[in-house]
């Protein structure tokens, strides 16, 4: 439970005047955390960060201090930090803000994480259709260099510490952090095995920490504020806010600091967050955690968007994208859409996820569109299946995540709504007819 | 081959970039500036000529392949010339709840195109996810992003690219 009272703490200057300026960002305390956490040393910064109870913001939750400490201080090889900036989960779409926003932010928190795990380059991987964000935080870095934060000194101190950005070329799989890895070397962004894990072995062979954008957004104010101040504001496991990216039919929707505890009603319901959904409308389906997070019904919307309460009904909270679909929703569409993306977006390395991710699209757009025949809803499970296996018990058959992303899906559709699956090849056609979204704006 | 496909100021700032670039990396790691390098050539070009890739694997030191494998394995690399303008439209789940896949239609009507199509203008593509759901349903036109969009924003911004 949360011991400190609630306050946002990643978005307090979204919206203010020139937010994204060192000028502003300053005058709203920034760096004063990077201030203090140089006072340090840089065990003792890892160890706050522990305190902290902070966990990654990326999808996983794995704890950062954790992540930090697993860094061989001994090995002589020179270490990295790459920043996961490839944000393209469909439903999440939080770090465009804090890019576009507050990128000092971001910077605050890599030149702390940097000092403490002795990295002197940190590459900033962002995902290459992030143009205005990419231009907002170049230009944040170049104030950074001249104000003697980044370059020769840190900060006054008499550390080394290059910053670059590297913009992507449009692959989702490049947020898997082998992949960026691999990208940032200059190649094509196939995820390798693990171990050895990037800790050890990582950029051009050498230890590594990557990181998402919105987990070194919050390490400045472990610092600013203390460690304990920062755990409070979370549950037991967990530190800090979140933040949540609200889409899909809602009257308001977009990026909400909330506390953890906050239930997805209150998210999709309450005046200061989603407003509801348009009039007449009922939620049908959510996705709770980004597109590959199995559904929940609305029964079960009254749990914390927590990654533990989450969990107990076998689905994730991930990178935080809730996304609303109503009663007029045709499911086998919303299905078909989050397969084809798998679809797109497969690296083709492992023949489950190559091959069974276009099945997959293949059998669902064939129902949707009244060309099903019996036999397809099982052998849609059984395609599901081979990639990987449901309930997932770790990885699936593929090297990385995204063949588990594909599958899980369609598990949970299946689950839930066989029988409108079943429907479209019993009456032949779409019961949603040409309006499988309801009607929504005026493109005719 | 150079004098062919850059003119001497496209050389020079084909030159002057990739060093940038290189600056960025371990003295044995050129390679790892392929993602950047291809993008200063198609920022120059508009696209990736054959030739202009065969350039930039010189500059990173490796073999022509490699680039071609990068540059094949990436959507925002362009392997033919494009339309002057690439217009790419979401149309992933939560852009659908908001109306994409009629955005979609629309404009196809509206540029005679369908999605995957091109002509001397306009390249029209269907893409995935531009993390943008909450102000959906949103496209990018040369990467210069639009979101909000509905029928009088897109008529007004397709009314002044010709």
């Amino acid at each position: 439970m949360a011991t400190t009272a609630f306050e946002p703490v990643i978005s307090t200057g979204w919206g203010q005047p020139q937010s994204w300026t060192m000028d502003s960002y300053k005058k709203r305390g920034g760096y004063k955390g990077l201030e203090k956490a140089l006072e340090l040393t840089q065990a003792q910064i890892i160890d706050e960060v522990k305190k902290s109870n902070l966990r990654g913001r990326g999808g996983a939750g794995f704890p950062t201090g954790l992540k930090w400490s697993f860094v061989p201080q001994n090995n002589p090889k020179p270490k990295y930090l790459a920043v996961n900036g490839d944000e393209s989960e469909p439903g999440t779409f939080k770090d465009r803000n804090i890019l576009t926003h507050d990128p000092h932010m971001l910077l605050e928190g890599i030149a702390i994480a940097s000092y403490s795990l002795n990295v002197h380059t940190c590459y900033v991987y962002l995902r290459g259709e992030f143009k205005f964000p990419a231009e907002r935080l170049q230009a944040a870095i170049k104030e950074a260099y001249a104000a003697g934060i980044f370059g020769k000194t840190l900060l006054g101190k008499d550390y080394a510490l290059d910053v670059y950005l590297v913009r992507g070329a449009g692959a989702y799989i490049c947020g898997e952090e082998t992949a960026l890895l691999e990208s940032l070397e200059g190649k094509k962004g196939w995820p390798r095995l693990k171990p050895p894990f990037p800790a050890v072995v990582g950029l051009f062979g050498c230890p590594t920490v990557v990181n998402n954008v919105e987990t070194l957004a919050s390490v400045p104010h472990v610092f600013t504020r203390g460690a304990a101040w920062y755990a409070g504001l979370g549950t037991d496991k967990s530190g800090g806010t979140r933040l949540i990216c609200l889409s899909g039919t809602v009257n308001r929707p977009g990026v909400y600091e909330v506390p953890l505890e906050t239930t997805f009603s209150q998210l999709i319901f309450e005046d200061k967050y989603g407003r509801g959904l348009p009039a007449g409308r009922k939620i049908k389906a959510i996705v709770p955690g980004g597109s590959s997070a199995p559904i929940l019904s609305p029964d079960e919307l009254d749990i914390a968007m927590e990654f533990e309460a989450v969990k107990v009904k076998q689905t994730m909270a991930g990178s935080g994208g809730v996304i609303v679909m109503d009663d007029t929703t045709c499911m086998v569409r919303c299905l078909w859409r989050i397969a084809r993306f798998y679809a797109e977006e497969s690296c083709g390395q492992c023949t489950p996820c190559r091959e069974g991710t276009p099945w997959q699209t293949r059998i669902l757009r064939k129902i949707e569109e009244g060309r099903g025949e019996p036999g397809d809803v099982d052998q849609l499970y059984n395609v599901a299946s081979s990639i990987a296996p449901y309930p997932p018990i770790g990885l699936g058959n593929t090297i990385c995540a995204l063949g588990d992303a594909a599958a899980l899906p369609t598990h949970s559709f299946l689950m839930r709504f066989r029988d409108e699956f079943e429907a479209h090849i019993r009456e032949h056609r779409c019961p949603f007819g040409d309006k499988p979204w309801g009607a929504l704006g005026d493109w005719s | 081959m150079a004098e062919l496909l850059f003119t001497p100021e496209e050389q020079k700032k084909f030159d002057a970039q990739i060093s940038e670039i290189l600056s960025h990396y371990p003295p044995d790691r050129k390679s790892a500036g392929m993602l950047p390098a291809l993008r200063v050539l198609q920022d120059i070009k508009g696209w990736l000529p054959p030739e202009g890739i065969k350039l930039v694997a010189s500059a990173l030191e490796v073999r022509p392949e490699r680039a071609y494998e990068v540059a094949s394995f990436y959507v925002m690399y362009h392997l033919k010339k494009p339309g002057k303008y690439v217009i790419d439209v979401c149309t992933n789940l939560p852009c659908a709840l908001r109306g994409a896949e009629q955005m979609l239609a629309y404009l196809e009507r509206k540029l005679g195109l369908k999605a995957g199509e091109a002509n001397a203008l306009f390249t029209l593509r269907e893409t995935e996810c531009l993390a943008s759901c909450g102000t959906a349903p949103c496209l990018q036109v040369n990467e210069d992003h639009h979101d909000n969009l509905d029928r009088a924003k897109l008529d007004a911004l397709f009314s002044k690219l010709s």
